[in-house]
């Protein structure tokens, strides 16, 4: 059984997002992601201070199994990459929600988070794909 | 769609949390939570595989090896008893039909052919066969594949059985199963055909000496590996074996022996040189190559027939139907980029056996 946690913010294409306390969000793919995709062998990620937008092509997730295209779940300047996964793609696989995240954005406008599933929506919408 | 067919360990994989996917009618186990873990228990170890899928017929009769001599590229005359051979069945254009192992055995021989070309490969035999040869589906087998450097003395600690003394391709009987010293991973190892109300004990023996469950997923990482060909992706009825690097298994025979007309061989004759061969390609910068992407070589273009990231390696290898004579140098088209590539000769991997 995959793990949702309360707190953040869920695009339906399995990404993840947690507003920081500096105003920044935190960029993942979920648990049921990383599940389904089975073990995670190379992730591409944007570089810093390359401008994304929600719902638009910010990288890609390679596993065993298949190439998955990484969307920006929100509109702003990305900060942070985690160089991390350069080496050590399996983080994903092991801790999606901490070691395993891959971007950090200065979002354009916080509010859009607003738009994307709580925890009980995603759950839900995996639950109906399966 | 009818409901996919479960192996005898169909139980066993669910009860060891086995992510099943459906595999040409078959519900197989993908992985049993790492697919690499899997790989790795298989270089370093031992692993064992559920290849019940794949299909057994028993040929016997007066007329059997004239039969198989027919519809099988290698020559089975060359067999003894309790050694096997490994080849090709050809349509007449010299297409691989399927791939294939054919044992010698006391009162005949045995075939195992692939999952997915079942259908094909037994509507095939039936449409050949003479009176003087029974085929028989043998529904009742199931194979389990042990393979590592440890699969020897796994399998003698779970089942008293010593295949040391096995040449590589030769096999043996053991308490009603044939365990043959064969295998689809580039490792030392056994495949074994037990029937299959005992195959659960077999399972839970094998797996208490030691040997890691290991899914289709790891199986496919390393065969591609140790350079061996999967039907379906790098072969089939339009490749004839000398494109594919199967040449090899081809008996042509002796220039003073009587001309052996096996199916194929006239249309073979005219494609003994063909333009596209397989090839390797090992990825020199980041990514991984997927079937279907597109080579680019100093002979011209290309298409990647299997690729993977490869686990032992830590990088992404194919194999991929280039122009014949390319080499060195080669770009691969990963989604937008074109990734430096080189090509290699397979297997990947300086085999363990």
């Amino acid at each position: 059984m995959s793990e949702t946690p309360e707190e953040l913010h869920y695009a339906s294409s399995h990404e993840w997002a947690r507003l920081e306390e500096d105003g920044t969000v935190t960029v993942g793919i979920t648990d049921h992601a990383q599940d389904a995709l089975g073990d995670i062998v190379y992730v591409e990620l944007p570089d810093e201070e390359q401008q994304v937008e929600a719902g638009a092509e910010a990288g890609v997730v390679e596993s065993v199994k298949a190439a998955s295209d990484i969307y920006a779940p929100v509109t702003g300047v990305v900060i942070a990459a985690n160089e991390v996964l350069e080496d050590a793609p399996e983080r994903v696989n092991e801790d999606p929600y901490g070691d395993g995240w891959f971007f950090r954005i200065q979002p354009d406008d916080p509010g859009e988070l607003e738009d994307l599933l709580d925890a009980a929506a995603y759950d839900e919408m995996c639950s109906e794909e399966e | 769609m009818t409901s996919p067919l479960r192996t005898p360990l169909y139980d066993e994989h669910l009860a060891r949390e086995a992510r099943m996917v459906p595999f040409a009618g078959w519900s197989m186990p993908l992985h049993y939570g790492s697919q690499i873990a899997e790989h790795h228990a298989v270089r370093q170890g031992v692993g064992m595989f559920d290849v019940s899928h794949m299909r057994v017929f028993d040929a016997e009769g007066a007329g059997a090896t004239d039969f198989l001599r027919t519809v099988f590229a290698g020559d089975v005359a060359r067999l003894a008893a309790g050694r096997a051979l490994y080849g090709v069945l050809l349509n007449e254009n010299a297409g691989i039909i399927d791939d294939a192992i054919v044992y010698r055995t006391d009162g005949g021989y045995r075939v195992v052919s692939n999952a997915g070309t079942s259908e094909r490969v037994h509507s095939w035999l039936l449409h050949h066969l003479g009176d003087d040869t029974r085929l028989q589906p043998r529904r009742d087998l199931a194979m389990l594949a042990v393979q590592g450097p440890r699969a020897i003395a796994c399998l003698h600690e779970a089942t008293g059985f010593d295949a040391a003394h096995l040449p590589r391709f030769a096999f043996a009987w053991h308490e009603g199963s044939m365990v043959a010293r064969t295998g689809y991973t580039g490792e030392d190892g056994v495949e074994v055909l037990v029937p299959a109300v005992d195959a659960a004990s077999l399972w839970r023996r094998l797996a208490d000496a030691g040997a890691v469950p290991a899914g289709l997923g790891a199986r496919d990482t390393l065969r591609l590996e140790a350079g061996l060909n999967l039907h379906g992706h790098d072969m089939d009825e339009s490749t004839p074996p000398t494109a594919v690097g199967l040449g090899w298994t081809v008996a042509w025979g002796e220039d003073d022996a009587p001309v052996r007309r096996f199916i194929g061989r006239d249309a073979l004759e005219r494609q003994r040189r063909p333009d596209e061969v397989l090839r390797g390609i090992v990825l020199e910068g980041r990514g991984v190559m997927r079937e279907g992407f597109a080579v680019t070589t100093e002979r011209g273009e290309g298409t990647v027939t299997s690729g993977i990231f490869s686990p032992t390696l830590g990088y992404s290898i194919a194999l991929a139907r280039l122009p014949r004579g390319s080499k060195g140098a080669c770009g691969v088209q990963i989604r937008s980029r074109e990734v430096p590539g080189r090509i290699v000769r397979p297997p990947f991997l300086r085999s363990n056996e």
